[in-house]
């Protein structure tokens, strides 16, 4: 059993993953340009730590409909990690993958809905998005990381939320996650979370020379 | 005049008269609406994970079914309920997301919430009329504990009372 708990390493815990969201996010942003082919700029991350309460209302409500890629990880890092956006954003961004790779026209994003066609290319846009991450993590830190299969879920952010926070439940009172924000022509909001068991964490921090 | 009472993630909150319950967007949590008639006293409580002997972080007791249950019973008995006439109602506990290889027991954890649920309540010997559980969507709940009523709420399908 670990020793290390969240509260106590917070402040080390919000440097590090402030770090590596940076580089993963900086990652996944350029793989988000080449594929849709248009610039996509990104927002210095935020790091938050957040009681299990305050997570609905940061992500607009618990009753907002959110497009959720849920992923688990294994190797050197083992935990899950969990990417969300808007409806609308995921739709845009479905919308500009399918204009730009199969030249199907642009369609009006009102008419739109996520069909079996739109959720296959938006799991296509969670594996390239969350592989750009993870590959960063990895490559900084030199810790192999094997990341499952993505898995979508459009549903209520409340509920697709109480999947981190039941896994973060278990170790802590709180979720810790990386926000960060995409904007292209159309402002896409997007969060990364990354949760690491508690023995992966330690890895990651010592990969970098922090323990 | 009335009024919804929501309850947070990992918290659970009673309430008397024509006063409500709510939760919104139950995932693999489970809400578990317990009402006496007689005394008109309800409560919901919105657990998070099944047993809080797993984890050494318990010190959170609403968070856990075990503890979360046993703990609203107590407030709803010194409300003036009266643990004999208790009913319960249990939604939730829906697997969100779908792994082909069952990597953990997190990866069930809405399923093995809703088995601790009713275990507990059968533990208080408090019957279960009703549930609306498992599958793979959110629901948002709403509970009356004047009449009993509990509406479930989910994406893209017709709300329903139980």
């Amino acid at each position: 059993m670990s020793e290390l708990n969240m509260e106590q390493l917070t402040q080390q815990y919000f440097d590090v993953l402030k770090e590596l969201g940076n580089i993963g996010a900086g990652n996944a942003t350029t793989a988000l340009a080449e594929l849709i082919n248009c610039k996509v700029d990104m927002m210095v991350p935020q790091v938050r730590l957040l009681e299990f309460n305050e997570l609905g209302d940061m992500l607009g409500g618990e009753e907002q409909i959110l497009v959720g890629i849920y992923l688990a990880v294994e190797g050197d890092v083992d935990g899950s990690m969990m990417f969300t956006l808007p409806q609308e954003s995921g739709l845009h961004l479905v919308n500009k993958l399918m204009a730009g790779m199969m030249g199907i026209p642009e369609k009006n994003i009102e008419e739109m809905e996520f069909g079996e066609m739109e959720i296959s290319a938006m799991k296509e846009v969670g594996n390239i998005i969350t592989g750009a991450y993870l590959n960063a993590l990895s490559s900084l830190t030199n810790l192999k990381i094997y990341p499952s299969p993505p898995q979508l879920a459009i549903d209520y952010a409340g509920a697709l939320l109480s999947v981190p926070a039941a896994e973060f439940g278990i170790i802590g009172d709180k979720i810790l996650l990386i926000q960060t924000k995409f904007s292209d022509d159309v402002e896409l909001d997007g969060y990364f979370i990354l949760i690491p068991d508690m023995a992966s964490y330690e890895r990651i921090l010592s990969s970098l020379g922090l323990m | 005049m009335s009024e919804v009472i929501k309850v947070g993630m990992a918290d659970w909150k009673i309430c008397t008269g024509d006063d409500a319950l709510t939760t919104l967007g139950l995932g693999s949590c489970v809400g578990v609406a317990i009402r006496d008639p007689q005394s008109g006293v309800g409560g919901l409580a919105h657990v998070m994970l099944p047993d809080s002997r797993e984890t050494e972080s318990n010190s959170n007791r609403p968070k856990f079914a075990d503890t979360g249950i046993t703990d609203m019973v107590a407030e709803m008995v010194k409300k003036g309920a009266s643990m004999s006439k208790m009913v319960a109602k249990i939604a939730g506990g829906a697997q969100m997301f779908a792994f082909s290889s069952a990597k953990s027991d997190m990866v069930r954890v809405g399923e093995r919430n809703v088995e601790a649920c009713k275990k507990k309540l059968k533990e208080l010997k408090i019957p279960l009329l009703a549930s609306d559980t498992g599958e793979n969507f959110g629901r948002t709940v709403v509970f009356y504990p004047a009449t009993g009523n509990y509406t479930i709420k989910a994406v893209g399908k017709p709300e329903k009372t139980i």
